[in-house]
């Protein structure tokens, strides 16, 4: 599946920024990852996968085992995290657009 | 679906760009800036003053749901209705410094206009810091969303 994905997507989504908390303090492997969470496995891997698919972790094969680490460059990327401080914005923007909308003149 | 609001922040430099455009008549789009009623409606915050002249000032207040009042105040240095705002910009008791805020109103046709936010910080690091304020909210949501699940599990 060569589907790209879309950063912002990725960190959307509470359980995926949960996972970027984790393993930014860490790497570490699929399992320890998902011990940590009371989802079903495959969707952790499911995460995971996403996650790599944008950049935003990478694997390393260690003997037996895959550790995932965070790909700092990327995250400064998505970064400076502007995303929400725009969505922040969006909100307040569309709610003086509808207040203004039913503003009567005096 | 095309985004309305758009951001830009250049690496590395310490001031950024917000516009808007909307489907509203030039004039209800100042206005929402000028009177005090309209402001607290949108901004969902209390205007304790707000002087809309050359050499006049603002105060803000806001309470959250804990009670805690938060203070955002500055001066005004240009004021033209309709076309421009030029102010200072302080969020009292933060690190944040004071940011000088550039606003540009134009008309784009009958019922639509444009808004541009020009924000320049103290230096880059400050503005990158309230860049990043709602995504640290966000990762704090995510972190006590963990706390939850362990808390849970054990």
């Amino acid at each position: 599946m060569n589907l790209r994905r879309d950063v912002f997507q990725a960190i959307a989504d509470p359980t995926r920024r949960a996972i970027l908390l984790l393993v930014a303090s860490q790497s570490m492997t699929a399992g320890a990852i998902a011990a940590n969470f009371d989802t079903a496995r495959p969707t952790v891997s499911k995460h995971l996968q996403i996650l790599t698919e944008c950049e935003l972790l990478t694997q390393e094969q260690n003997g037996r085992e895959i550790h995932y680490h965070i790909n700092a460059k990327k995250m400064k990327e998505v970064a400076d995290f502007i995303e929400p401080f725009r969505q922040m914005w969006e909100d307040r923007f569309n709610k003086l657009e509808a207040l203004m909308k039913k503003h009567k003149p005096k | 679906m095309e985004q309305k609001t758009k951001i830009y922040a250049e690496d590395g430099k310490q001031e950024l760009v917000i516009s808007r455009e909307f489907d509203l008549p030039l004039e209800l789009l100042f206005k929402a800036y000028v009177e005090p009623d309209i402001v607290e409606q949108w901004m969902g915050t209390k205007v304790l003053k707000l002087e809309n002249k050359k050499h006049g000032s603002y105060q803000f207040e806001t309470t959250d749901p804990k009670g805690n009042k938060y203070g955002f105040n500055g001066v005004i240095h240009e004021f033209i209705p309709n076309q421009k705002i030029i102010r200072t910009f302080e969020m009292a008791n933060t690190p944040f410094g004071v940011q000088l805020e550039f606003y540009e109103f134009e008309q784009l046709t009958d019922d639509t206009s444009k808004l541009m936010m020009h924000v320049i910080y103290e230096s880059v690091s400050q503005r990158d810091q309230v860049l990043q304020l709602p995504f640290a909210k966000g990762i704090n949501m995510a972190h006590n969303r963990i706390q939850d699940i362990l808390t849970k599990v054990k």
